[in-house]
């Protein structure tokens, strides 16, 4: 089994350590110079129900997930029914030696559509099952390899030289006893481990050691037992590249407060709060002149309502204000948007869309509120929809977003998804020198001097001089209502026309002014036979599936749409026309970038490539489903479901 | 220069019925901005939606009319990123008690140094009379079908119970007593509530001047009405909380105040701590220097519009590889 990347996989109860597991195995990758990407997946429960995370690791820069497993570390008998015909043939499962007789119609947890659909994939396997061990023969069939590991027998050592009597205290350690396991088959460097170990517990030095020490036996258990059983090497890739390593959410806020928020509301809700959390933590800023002079203020508000309008109220002060939020969140604040809108008033919206409608699936994937980003709210007014392919994307667009909001004097909704807010990636460090703030006609008192200040003059460009609330001899008027230049209501039929259409021509500016670079990012040769469209996080799929289809000889470009609102129609209208054949790979049920692209271009894609199973696009399916495209055999859709 | 009450006064049309409330409103906030001579482009006005919405667009102010029932979102985030701002906050009974009614409690949590008035008339007037929270049961006023099925909400009482660390009512039409009710607001340090009794000449043909002024009990040996309201300071009643021992005790005189309603309403300042920390000093507790540089004055670019928050701290945390990853792992180690 000698592969350029290594997938592993860790998966458990919720509240048993996955997800700290899989982040001491991807630090530990990361620290040996290897470049990771982690996909995090769990259901909406706090203890208890299956969740699993994947670490994809490479020497190389990693973009996305992929079908297969190479070691799977199981911490309970459910991951080993979940996830056991994932592990690729030549591929090692790690199981604890108690679950072996486990019955598998005895797991409570297993949902009676996942026990009819396993029931099938047995019969079709013509195999049969009782307990955890007979599933486990079965796949030893296809070449998978066993490593049964007494958890608790390894406890058990850790136990008696700490001179811990109770070995409950210590089974919280299990997810250590699999990562050294899994660490030791694949002879990785212990001391990375032991690093990693140090920095996910921190400065709890008992922990710290407890953990080592468990990281020791495991490691040296499975050197002794398996030997080179498995037959791969895991290799460090040593590195002096000044890499970071996060997940989106880390990304989003980092642009914000390099963007120059200094205000953020949020109501809790997944995935979007832990962005607020991170931010509050970080309340504190250090500015370029010395002292710490910067904060932002986070602000937990009691409804999505309050936060939209708690930010537009601190953006009328000049502050540059944000709020972050999901779904549902983000129809409550809907009617707040339109104020925003109607005022001219530049608060950002990072949406992290999930599975919807509705509540949905909580914490799963989702990509089809693309056309509810554009079009919320009554009436019309204009707004930026920006859209991240990845979690780099996230940082810039993060910034930008606000730059977007002040040029043009509007609310600008910075679209991201779970899969991006969830999953975490190694990267180089961000150029921080490429973000730029520009502020637009955020003037000051002298600006106007001499003259009568009206916040909605009418002028040329439809951006009228926006001046903070507190500014000297400056006072102005905002309302929902329509209003005149000076922002009192006006139901005058003439002044309605004039305003309406002010504030509507300020996104033909947007679309003339931002560059198209920073609208889409084009992918391959542009005179190739087909182009894929898409936007959000099937990037990292879609780029990986193109360059293995370019290998087999299929020459495909890729067209990422970044700016959805306003769309460079002409660009899009220009590149597609070139393409034999259009594709659009879109995580949702309907294809909604594809419909907004024939609705402003009147180009219509051949084939379409979707997912709403709430599981992100994994490489190997996007490759598969492009593979038969090029070779003609593709249906017009294709529904992709893989994911468990 | 003085500022004199003329100086607050816009030149926008207020369009209410003759005889509305907000009239008497609108002289008591430009008196009371007039006599605290506040200077008009530090004060911000903001309003919901409804008859009183209106309010800031006649005060020559800085005013937001914002959404039904956001009232206090909105003047929040005013506040907290610019603190030197006086913020005032206007919004009928429907308003801060229904639509809003969440944002009305979870706003007394935090003790934003703002002051609030609820027009309280009883009805949602700009929608042609339906009833409001602060309508009570079985009542049938003239624009509704047939009698209320709602209790009504005792602002004040869910006002205490909130959190709200100044807490009176006024009248509309006592623009006097109004006015220094409005001013002690303005000056309370921190959340400062002012239910305002507002008769509706239109639709709330219940409760009327007539009603408040008790005509229809005329006292047999003065031959006079008996008024139902009544000023708590002529009663020697002082919600004033002054130490930490006396402030429940106040806060349950001022809960049982709160009960009175009907042949007697209590007028005047209910209850006033300001022993309660504010938003504000509760913010400078974790940012020392909050209010000296509060979000709206803290530069976020240098000339060339080239950021300058540093971040390298936050990416180093998260650093794996390079020279200052090694060297924390140093440190750790």
């Amino acid at each position: 089994m000698i592969r350029e990347d290594f997938v592993w996989m860790a998966g458990g109860p919720q509240g048993s350590g996955v997800d700290s597991g899989a982040n001491i195995f991807s630090r530990a990758c990361c620290y040996g110079g290897l470049h990771v990407y982690g996909k995090r997946e769990y259901h909406s429960n706090i203890k208890g129900l299956h969740s699993y995370f994947h670490v994809r690791v490479s020497p190389n820069e990693v973009s996305a997930d992929v079908d297969r497993v190479d070691l799977l570390a199981t911490f309970d008998a459910e991951t080993v029914v979940r996830h056991i015909w994932e592990v690729s043939p030549g591929g090692g499962i790690i199981v604890d030696k108690n679950v072996l007789g486990i019955g598998v119609d005895s797991i409570p947890t297993l949902t009676p559509t996942f026990r009819r659909e396993f029931q099938r994939t047995l019969e079709n396997r013509g195999a049969k099952a009782e307990t955890v061990g007979d599933l486990l023969n079965e796949v030893k069939k296809n070449g998978v390899r066993m490593y049964n590991v007494p958890y608790m027998g390894v406890l058990k050592d850790v136990a008696d030289e700490i001179h811990e009597e109770k070995l409950s205290r210590l089974t919280r350690m299990i997810n250590v006893l699999a990562l050294g396991v899994s660490f030791g088959l694949v002879n990785y460097d212990k001391v990375a481990v032991e690093r990693a170990i140090r920095s996910v517990f921190g400065d709890r030095p008992k922990i710290v050691s407890m953990n080592v020490l468990a990281l020791e036996k495991s490691y040296e258990y499975a050197k002794r037992k398996f030997g080179d059983d498995f037959g791969y090497k895991l290799e460090t890739a040593p590195t002096k590249e000044e890499r970071i390593f996060l997940q989106g959410t880390q990304a989003v806020a980092l642009g914000k407060l390099v963007g120059g928020c200094r205000f953020q509301t949020y109501y809790p809700i997944t995935p979007a709060a832990d962005e607020s959390e991170y931010l509050e933590e970080n309340e504190i800023l250090e500015l370029a002149y010395g002292e710490n002079n910067g904060s932002i203020i986070v602000m937990q508000t009691e409804d999505e309502i309050a936060a939209i309008n708690m930010a537009s109220g601190a953006a009328l002060t000049g502050t540059r204000a944000a709020t972050s939020t999901s779904g549902p969140g983000f129809s409550l604040m809907v009617e707040g948007l339109g104020w925003a809108g109607n005022n001219e008033v530049p608060v950002v919206i990072n949406y992290y869309q999930r599975g919807a409608p509705s509540t949905g699936l909580p914490t799963r994937h989702g990509q089809a509120d693309l056309r509810f980003a554009m079009h919320a709210s009554h009436g019309e007014f204009p707004r930026i929809v920006l859209c991240s392919g990845d979690i780099r994307e996230c940082f810039y667009d993060a910034a930008r977003a606000f730059n977007y909001a002040e040029r043009y004097q509007m609310p600008a909704i910075h679209l991201i998804d779970k899969a991006l807010a969830n999953s975490n990636k190694s990267y180089r460090l961000f150029d921080l020198g490429l973000v730029s703030i520009e502020r637009g006609r955020l003037l000051t008192e002298e600006d106007v001097k001499g003259k009568e200040y009206r916040r909605f003059e009418f002028t040329e460009s439809g951006i009228s001089p926006r001046i903070p609330l507190g500014t000297p001899n400056i006072i102005f008027w905002n309302t929902g209502d329509e209003h005149d230049e000076l922002g009192n209501i006006s139901e005058e039929p003439s002044n309605r026309i004039r305003m309406v259409e002010k504030r509507m021509k300020k996104l033909d500016l947007a679309d003339k002014e931002i560059p198209v670079e920073e609208r889409i990012n084009f992918f391959g040769d542009p005179e190739a036979e087909a182009t894929v469209v898409s936007w959000g996080s099937p990037k990292g799929a879609i780029l990986e599936a193109m360059e293995k289809l370019g290998h087999e000889g299929f020459n495909i470009n890729f067209m990422q749409v970044r700016m959805p609102l306003p769309l460079p129609k002409d660009y899009i209208a220009e590149k597609l026309g070139k393409a034999r054949k259009k594709i659009i790979v879109e995580g949702n049920y309907t294809a909604q970038l594809a419909g907004v692209i024939r609705e402003e271009t009147g180009v219509a894609m051949d084939y379409f490539v979707l997912k709403w199973s709430g599981r992100p696009m994994s490489a190997d399916e996007v490759y598969e489903a492009l593979r038969l495209i090029m070779q003609n055999k593709a249906p017009t859709r294709q529904v992709l479901t893989h994911g468990a | 220069m003085a500022l004199k009450m003329s100086d607050y006064r816009s030149t926008y049309l207020a369009d209410w019925c003759p005889g509305c409330g907000d009239f008497g409103i609108l002289t008591a906030i430009q008196m009371a901005l007039a006599e605290m001579e506040l200077p008009p482009h530090r004060t911000v006005i903001f309003s919901g939606i409804g008859c009183s919405g209106k309010t800031p667009h006649c005060v020559k102010v800085n005013g937001i009319h914002t959404l039904h029932g956001r009232t206090l979102p909105f003047a929040i985030g005013a506040k907290l990123t610019n603190p030197d701002l006086e913020v005032i906050a206007a919004g009928g009974d429907g308003d801060g008690l229904g639509i809003g009614a969440g944002h009305f409690v979870n706003t007394g949590r935090r003790n934003v140094d703002i002051t609030y008035l609820i027009h309280d008339n009883g009805v949602y007037g700009l929608t042609k009379g339906q009833a409001s929270p602060t309508l009570e049961l079985g009542l049938k006023t003239k624009a509704i079908p047939k009698p209320n099925l709602n209790a009504a909400i005792n602002p004040i009482a869910v006002a205490l119970a909130a959190g709200y660390t100044f807490i009176a009512r006024s009248y509309a039409y006592d623009v006097r007593h109004l006015k220094e009710m409005i001013k002690m607001g303005i000056k309370h340090r921190g959340l400062a509530l002012i239910i305002i009794q507002q008769p509706c000449p239109t639709y709330n043909d219940i409760n009327t001047k007539e009603w408040y002024g008790g005509e229809d009990r005329v006292d047999p040996t003065t031959g006079k009405p008996v008024p139902r309201l009544y000023k708590l300071e002529e009663t020697g009643y002082d919600g004033v909380v002054r130490s930490l021992e006396e402030a429940f005790e106040k806060y349950l005189a001022a809960l049982t105040k709160a009960q009175e309603w009907g042949d007697k309403i209590p007028m005047g300042v209910f209850y006033q701590n300001e022993l309660v920390p504010t938003y504000q000093e509760r913010i400078s507790k974790r940012i020392p220097n909050y209010l000296e540089y509060p979000p709206a004055k803290q530069p976020i670019s240098d000339a060339e519009g080239k950021p300058i928050t540093n971040v390298r701290k936050m990416l180093e945390a998260l650093m794996v590889t390079g020279l200052e990853a090694e060297n924390q792992a140093t440190v750790r180690a």
